[in-house]
């Protein structure tokens, strides 16, 4: 049975999340290193900051995010359907164009072509590739859906069909752009409506590509690593629903005080604070699918992966709603609090659950009893983890200073702290965030040896 | 808006909020599939995937009941539900201006303890100078630098050399009215002989300049006697009145090298300072001509 499952694909892209997962994260070492000392752009215009911090995002979001969600999407819809791959050929094309895309955006990106569009910074040609992939693995998805075998669809592929299909309509409402040259094109919103609808596209992406899509690996690989059954079947039906309906309306919440309506705004800080419930009970659930089998976690370090990404999914989902209150936004807007946030979803909950699902994946996928080396996972735990945890916290700390410093007056009116000495107060932490990049990229340097030994070692190395 | 997009939000909001409320309340009822007893539903799938059925947690369930509570009270409250104002009529621009407003007073308030002295006196007060100081970091270092030693063409305000005057008269009309300094251009005027007037300008602070020639700097000054002279004076001292620059005390707003001089003289310079008297109000232009007149002391 297990023969008949399409799972070329699969290893394809698992192996694709790693090496991309490498690349991304490196740029993103270098850019971190740039905040602290410029001259490491070499006054070479392509290394320049402007530049590779789109290359770090998409690389991180699209390239390694993606692939992971490709990979996981297409095992877990095979075996909880029971049916291979519906149209191979095309799952092949998925592979091969989702490639493409990333290829071209590390060459355009670097030379300065772009839209503009934070998330969506890739070109009218590019993005014309995108949508055909993106249409591509719906049919694949959708088709092995409609021929499963079980007689009900398994929560994962709720969330990874909602991913699939939303992500669709964001990117191609929000590419819709008019092309004046093959490298330049002006999209065909302006002003306000323009911003409004890049950030309706900008936290859905963040929304069903970064949250749904990986609940989805979560709904899959948290039960089976922990052999547990999920939680609570109507707790999936409510979290599911409100998310998907919820998260839509949330964009405004990153234009707040702007030249967006007030009513807008309001809806977007109100959506955002209904968002939390919703998110926490993907959290719950997950957690609660572990209890039963705690003792587990002493033993295997892909549960630990697990564990941690669905508490850094709950952080990252409390702090997000509280961003997105009008007078917590006040502060938090345009700082470096902003990116910890980021990251705390990126690479606390984003990584951490690919990571996981990944290690789980490549030795089912290359024949092997478990991956080359254990300890090496549990190594790359600590390091993750503690390169997160110090990323997250100077990034924090950053922050509210920040914002706090940039709204300091005198009693003369003039402003306490020039931008200037903000920005000073901030290299230790740029230091410290630094670090912790550090330490994460070499986790994933220490994963990728570790699926290399896998793939090319007869025997695990431990006993 | 028009009346149907105020619908269209309004309805499209509240029951987007509802729709959440009667899903968790639905979810809430006992269902047939619960199982408390810790029983899996009956669905397998991938061979040893499957789902129980436990009761959502109640903390949970309150969270979220209170969040609904909380944005139905925010739209009632706030601006959102189309062109329903909120009940307190908060506005962004609203909250604006009455932090403006306050931030205003304070410093009106605190400002007020300087409205009466002169120049002077601002000038012998520490804190005055330090208000002063801060005040020109904010407005004037981006021109005239966080140091105040200027940039090119942009005057040095710490050294003693005043294009328009050093009295604290003088200072504060500079900061509160502008000051507009046109050097002609006289390329024209001076034909082949810029190099000879630069060069003779170039040694009337009494630099060295045998380089350039007895023949050039006597050529230079007879030329500099018929086309400089009326602004910047016979021995080259300037004239504060026109903004006329000193040509012998050795500061140079457009630089000092030959080169740079013979640039001004064929090409000319437009000088302008904007006023700064409706921007920053008399008690703050004051401040900033006291903290300068205090570093001209301390240099």
């Amino acid at each position: 049975m297990t023969n008949t499952y399409n799972d070329k694909v699969v290893a394809q892209f698992t192996v694709m999340t790693v090496v991309w997962g490498i690349v991304g994260m490196a740029v993103g070492v270098l850019i971190a290193a740039q905040l602290l000392w410029p001259a490491l752009n070499f006054d070479i215009p392509w290394l320049s900051y402007g530049r590779l911090r789109p290359l770090h995002t998409n690389a991180v979001i699209f390239a390694f995010g993606g692939s992971a969600l490709f990979a996981t999407s297409y095992w877990c819809v095979q075996r909880t359907c029971q049916v291979p791959l519906f149209a191979p050929k095309l799952a092949a094309f998925t592979f091969w164009g989702w490639m493409a895309v990333i290829v071209a955006a590390a060459i355009t990106l670097p030379l300065g072509i772009t839209q503009g569009k934070e998330y969506a910074e890739l070109e009218w040609p590019i993005a014309i590739l995108i949508a055909l992939v993106w249409v591509s693995y719906a049919i694949v998805f959708f088709g092995t859906i409609v021929k499963r075998k079980t007689p009900h669809i398994y929560v994962a592929n709720w969330f990874f069909g909602a991913f699939i299909l939303t992500v669709a309509v964001l990117h191609i409402v929000n590419n819709l752009a008019m092309p004046v040259s093959l490298w330049h094109s002006y999209p065909i919103y302006s002003g306000t409506v323009d911003a409004m609808v890049q950030w309706w596209y900008g936290h859905n992406a963040v929304g069903f590509f970064l949250t749904a899509g990986f609940l989805g690996i979560m709904y899959y690989f948290v039960p089976k690593q922990a052999e547990r059954p999920i939680y609570s079947y109507r707790l999936s039906i409510v979290h599911f629903w409100a998310l998907i309906a919820l998260y839509m309306w949330a964009g405004p919440h990153h234009l707040h005080y702007t030249a967006l309506p007030d009513w807008a705004q309001s809806l977007g800080m109100v959506f955002s604070l209904l968002l939390l419930a919703p998110s926490w009970g993907g959290m719950i659930n997950g957690i609660m699918t572990l209890s039963g089998a705690w003792h587990k976690l002493r033993t295997d370090p892909i549960l630990k992966f697990m564990i941690v990404s669905l508490s850094f999914y709950g952080m990252a989902t409390f702090e997000g709603p509280m961003m997105g209150i009008k007078t917590v936004n006040a502060l938090s807007h345009y700082t470096d609090w902003t990116v910890g946030h980021v990251h705390a979803g990126a690479l606390g909950w984003v990584a951490f659950i690919t990571i996981g699902a990944v290690y789980a994946l490549i030795p089912k996928l290359f024949g092997r009893e478990r991956m080359y080396s254990v300890k090496a996972i549990d190594l790359h735990f600590w390091i993750a983890t503690i390169g997160v945890v110090l990323y997250i916290s100077a990034m924090w700390i950053a922050g509210v200073m920040q914002g706090l410093m940039w709204r300091a007056v005198n009693d003369d009116g003039t402003l306490t702290y020039t931008f200037v000495e903000a920005l000073n107060a901030t290299y230790p932490y740029y230091a410290v965030r630094l670090l912790g990049g550090l330490l994460f990229l070499s986790g994933m340097l220490l994963m990728l040896w570790n699926m290399l030994k896998t793939i090319y070692s007869e025997k695990p190395h431990e006993a | 808006m028009s009346a149907f997009w105020h619908w269209f939000i309004v309805i499209l909001t509240i029951g987007s909020i509802l729709g959440c409320l009667w899903l968790i309340w639905w979810a809430a009822q006992k269902h047939q599939t619960e199982s408390a007893s810790g029983e899996p539903v009956g669905h397998v799938w991938d061979d040893d995937l499957s789902e129980m059925d436990h009761p959502m947690p109640r903390w949970w369930l309150w969270l979220f009941y209170a969040t609904i509570l909380f944005s139905f009270a925010y739209l009632l409250l706030y601006p959102g539900l189309g062109n329903f104002p909120g009940l307190l009529g908060w506005t962004q621009e609203g909250q604006h201006a009455a932090e403006v407003q306050a931030l205003e007073e304070r410093r009106d308030a605190h400002l007020a303890r300087y409205a009466d002295m002169d120049v002077e006196a601002l000038a012998a007060n520490a804190d005055a100078v330090q208000a002063g100081a801060r005040i020109y970091a904010h407005n004037c270092a981006i021109c005239h630098g966080s140091d105040a030693r200027g940039a090119p063409g942009f005057p040095n305000l710490a050294d003693d050399a005043w294009q328009w005057g050093g009295t604290p008269d003088a200072v504060v009309t500079s900061i509160r009215d502008g000051r507009t300094a046109v050097m002609p251009p006289l390329g024209a005027a001076t034909g082949d002989d810029a190099y000879a007037v630069s060069a003779y300008v170039y040694q009337m602070g009494g630099r060295t300049a045998a380089h350039f020639g007895a023949a050039s700097l006597a050529r230079g000054e007879e030329q500099y006697q018929q086309l400089c002279v009326a602004c910047h004076g016979r021995d080259g001292k300037g004239n504060a009145a026109l903004g006329a620059p000193d040509l012998t005390d050795g500061a140079w707003v457009y630089g000092g090298t030959h080169e740079a001089i013979r640039a001004s003289v064929m090409q000319g310079r437009m000088g302008v300072m904007p006023p700064h008297g409706e921007l920053l109000g008399e008690t703050r232009v004051l401040l900033v001509a006291a903290y300068l007149l205090r570093l001209n002391q301390t240099e």
